[in-house]
């Protein structure tokens, strides 16, 4: 129907009194990077929360993949890739069992499985460690392999919430490599950061301050507005006012 | 299906590599057998008594004589007084103190009757209440015999004597083991299924691996299922071995139908499972958990039947009692392993396990939620 793979009208979610996501309203095309900015508790996990079908929205409409996120959250899921804040592989599972499983989750055939394992263990370079239990690995091959298993099943979205956060800068560069190779194949990558670095290598960027939809356009266009040198001082402007401290 | 078998999968692969918790599931059956029936004994012996006899007659020393023999009592001390020999209960050398009162053998010749003093020390409630009543078992016989030979010419009818002869059906020596060992074996299998599903559930989410799972496609069915079927083999695996150890150990080969003992521990598993896995949607740590399935568990077994008897509860306790599974499948094993029930004689126990196994299920399915 259209090339619109997410779209949002004045998403809201409200818990009690405290407006988490107020009225944002975007969309995001298929096979971009979409970077979604904003200072801690500005409601970025919220809403990519609401858009991954873990949480409903109070009031507003959003179609993630063209499925409704009120009602068709189960056609929705079979459609993302999804990798949290928090590293959620199971650490007592090798690298292998890991992929084996949720490849199967999602359906995927045993062989199918094995194929593609082969492959994604190579290509990481983790070869030798791929028997190994997660728990035992660094931090930075932990993402890349988390990166890797959410979009094992070629799904049409990805969704990565703060995936570089603690990550060292070889390693965040060598991430987004891989963000750009699944971006290339036509996954379409909603990804939240507060590294100002990294939303220059998004093709389209969202600030958010306090719930709200500060700004969105490509890094480009923001900092011509802005009168900014870097993206740095382009959230610096927007964020300044923000009245929810940090948590 | 498929999704379900990698799942299945998936849960013993980690059931396997947690050693600690699969040792626990070995060790606990054999050891709490062995151990809790020798501790659980609620037979009283050797109640420890304490005697003042202030009389020093030949009837007085008779009875002494017959209290010491009965097997049950041991004499710990002839006080002088009766404040003296109390000391010995503050002391907690003794149990219970028998005052015989000057008198005693005279008042029994010429009045044919005559009070005995029994002070009980009623801080350990089962000993001071058995011991107190077996001493009056002794007094009573003791009485009668005085009786018989007063009277037993003079009086024909003064002496007649009604003689119980009673057997222990099921459990001929009244040997609380067989009372006991199937009881042990209830509390295992609760031990099992409620806190090791409560807890593995709630450990992905203290984890964050549930957000993970709630943002695939998994059906609530076959998460659920996934998390149940280990857990309910394991847990039949541990009736096994329990029985082995109730045969081995104790010699106590179920009178009943094998078949119709696991069917009740299949059934009754599922319906323990599905209260851990309810325990486990309703809170968001493995303390809470654990704190919550505690509070339960313990009303459960002490309100089962498995240490006291739910006929001797006041009738809201009874109530209580019969809305707890546990209740139903002790009742079960015991019937089955001690007197060889059929079908036919657990049927209504059968259905409420059921009902117990669907409500609590569904209930735990209904409350988990994919998207909150």
């Amino acid at each position: 129907m259209n090339d619109k793979v997410i779209i949002c009208e004045e998403l809201t979610k409200r818990f009690g009194d405290f407006i988490a996501v107020n009225h944002i309203s975007f969309d995001v095309r298929k096979g971009e990077i979409f970077g979604f900015l904003g200072a801690n508790g500005a409601g970025k996990t919220t809403a990519m929360r609401i858009l991954c079908g873990l949480s409903f929205p109070t009031s507003g409409k959003a179609t993630v993949a063209g499925f409704d996120v009120y009602k068709q959250q189960e056609s929705i899921k079979k459609n993302i890739g999804y990798m949290s804040q928090k590293f959620s592989l199971y650490e007592n599972l090798t690298v292998v069992e890991n992929i084996e499983f949720f490849g199967g989750v999602y359906g995927l055939s045993s062989a199918e499985i094995r194929r593609r394992s082969d492959r994604l263990v190579n290509k990481l370079g983790l070869t030798q460690e791929a028997r190994k239990l997660v728990r035992s690995l660094p931090l930075g091959w932990k993402q890349k392999l988390a990166f890797s298993v959410a979009i094992f099943h070629d799904p049409q979205i990805v969704f990565l919430d703060e995936p570089t956060g603690g990550v060292d800068p070889i390693t965040r560069r060598q991430f987004w490599d891989m963000i750009y190779e699944a971006a290339a194949t036509g996954i379409t990558v909603f990804v939240t950061t507060h590294y100002m670095d990294e939303a220059e290598y998004c093709n389209r960027i969202t600030v958010m301050v306090d719930g709200k939809v500060e700004a969105l356009d490509t890094p480009g266009n923001l900092k011509a507005r802005y009168q900014a040198a870097s993206m740095d001082e382009v959230f610096y402007q927007l964020a300044r006012g923000a009245k929810r401290s940090a948590d | 299906m498929s999704v379900l078998r990698f799942i299945l999968k998936k849960e013993f692969r980690q059931i396997f590599r947690d050693k600690t918790i699969l040792a626990m599931m070995l060790v606990m059956p054999t050891v709490q057998l062995i151990i809790l029936p020798l501790a659980m004994n609620f037979d009283v012996k050797n109640v420890n008594l304490a005697v003042v006899d202030n009389d020093h007659s030949t009837w007085s020393q008779q009875l002494i004589h017959k209290i010491g023999s009965s097997g049950y009592f041991r004499i710990v001390a002839a006080a002088p007084s009766f404040r003296q020999a109390l000391e010995y209960i503050e002391r907690e050398q003794a149990d219970v103190v028998l005052e015989i009162p000057p008198g005693f053998e005279r008042n029994l010749v010429r009045e044919g009757e005559q009070h005995v003093g029994v002070s009980v020390d009623a801080i350990n409630g089962t000993k001071a209440a058995l011991g107190g009543s077996y001493l009056m078992a002794v007094i009573a016989d003791f009485n009668r015999h005085i009786r018989l030979n007063e009277r037993g010419k003079k009086a024909p009818g003064m002496g007649v004597n009604i003689n119980i002869t009673y057997s222990n059906w099921y459990n001929p020596l009244a040997e609380y083991r067989f009372y006991v060992v199937p009881a042990v074996m209830v509390l295992l299998l609760t031990l099992i299924a409620g806190f090791l599903s409560a807890l593995n559930i709630v450990r992905e989410k203290e984890m964050g691996t549930i957000e993970q799972i709630n943002v695939t496609p998994i059906k609530k069915w076959q998460f659920i299922l996934g998390k149940l079927i280990p857990f309910w083999i394991m847990g039949l695996v541990v009736f096994t071995l329990a029985l082995t150890v109730e045969w081995v150990v104790y010699g106590i080969w179920p009178v009943g139908s094998f078949v119709l003992l696991y069917l009740f521990a299949a059934v009754y598993l599922v319906a323990m499972l599905g209260f851990g896995l309810l325990v486990s949607t309703y809170t968001d740590n493995q303390l809470q958990a654990m704190f919550v399935a505690f509070f339960f568990v313990m009303i459960f077994m002490l309100m089962s039947g498995l240490f006291t008897a739910v006929d001797s509860m006041p009738g809201w306790a009874q109530d209580i009692a019969f809305l707890t599974p546990v209740t139903h499948f002790v009742k079960v094993v015991r019937m089955v392993v001690l007197k060889g029930s059929g079908f036919a004689d657990v049927q209504r126990e059968f259905l409420f396990l059921v009902i117990f196994a669907v409500v609590l299920n569904s209930w735990a399915i209904w409350n988990y939620r994919k998207t909150s």
